[in-house]
């Protein structure tokens, strides 16, 4: 996703230079969101204003949006019943899991830098299987607890 | 059908609020609100849902929102959780746009980013797991998600690549 949407702002549409850009990528990443949605809104923003943001955030929505609705009117009614559909499914959902879990591991290696982290993310996963906590609650004490636990390497 | 429709862009903006830290980080965040809940959809439809955003061309979140949406409450449910999911990031670049460089260089947020990060992959372990027991429901489909796994982990394969493979599988080893 990354590299289409630098080519079609900075290169061909020439709607930044690469510095801007890049700043928004940095803000991307540190903001809720996707990486393609919060990179057009803040393109629009630039460009346009707030109707350029709202026009980008419909830009990337739209076509998902007209693709999955025509998908699931034509796959939901197949769904129930089928033995075939019903076998394709049967072994697409266990890929599904070790796609996400193998972006939990490539996650961890890209993200967890040090002991402090490591054991920071054993413990909240030992405290949310067992105390069956809300994955919000499990965000927030994770950064609170980042706010104690990573001052010392800062400094 | 009002309150479903505004419960479904509720739902979905909390969830784009806390997608932190990469697309995946909804999954955990769906599975509590979507399965457990409301009960809007069952595990397996959930992971039959992601396989469909995950092949389709879009944003995975984006993608996700519309499908559970359409199931949900048709067109209408489809329009406000792709709504719902996009509203976060609108409103607080729109009000935060200047200051959010500032914001981000600020040591407290750097450090408070740096703690959800640990969060998000603890999540995503756990969800591997409440996940894993509703698609691995015999030693097929063990072995499928097993080697799937290891490969990928050696060599990064496409998702689109590792989907397929594991339709033709299914079509192979199911218990017909």
């Amino acid at each position: 996703m990354l590299p289409i949407i630098q080519r079609e702002i900075v290169e061909r549409n020439q709607w930044t230079d690469f510095k801007t850009f890049s700043t928004f990528l940095v803000i991307t990443q540190s903001v809720p969101g996707t990486l393609a949605l919060n990179c057009a809104i803040q393109i629009g923003l630039h460009l346009r204003g707030v109707p350029g943001a709202l026009l980008a955030t419909l830009g990337v929505i739209l076509t998902p949006f007209v693709i999955i609705v025509l998908i699931a009117a034509f796959f939901l009614p197949l769904y129930q019943g089928n033995v075939y559909v019903q076998a394709v499914f049967y072994g697409i959902r266990p890929a599904i899991v070790a796609l996400i879990a193998s972006a939990a591991v490539s996650l961890a290696r890209q993200l967890l830098s040090g002991r402090a982290s490591i054991v920071l993310a054993a413990a909240l996963f030992l405290i949310a299987l067992f105390c069956n906590l809300h994955p919000i609650a499990v965000m927030l004490a994770g950064g609170l607890a980042g706010l104690f636990l990573f001052r010392k390497e800062a400094t | 059908m009002l309150s479903l429709l505004l419960s479904l862009y509720w739902t979905f903006a909390k969830i784009g609020l806390f997608t932190l830290g990469g697309g995946y980080a909804m999954i955990p965040l769906m599975e509590a609100e979507i399965i457990n809940r409301y009960g809007w959809l069952t595990a397996p439809e959930f992971l039959d849902i992601l396989a469909i955003a995950e092949m389709t061309p879009g944003p995975v979140a984006i993608n996700t929102a519309s499908f559970v949406g359409f199931r949900v409450a048709g067109i209408a449910g489809s329009a406000l959780a792709t709504l719902g999911v996009v509203t976060p990031s609108l409103v607080i670049l729109l009000l935060l746009g200047r200051f959010l460089q500032q914001l981000i260089r600020n040591p407290h947020a750097t450090l408070f980013l740096k703690g959800l990060h640990p969060a998000v992959i603890a999540l995503i372990c756990l969800a591997v797991f409440s996940l894993g027991q509703e698609a691995l429901t015999d030693l097929t489909t063990a072995l499928i998600a097993a080697v799937f796994l290891a490969v990928n982990l050696m060599r990064k394969l496409s998702p689109f690549l590792i989907i397929g493979l594991g339709a033709l599988l299914g079509l192979l080893f199911f218990p017909y």
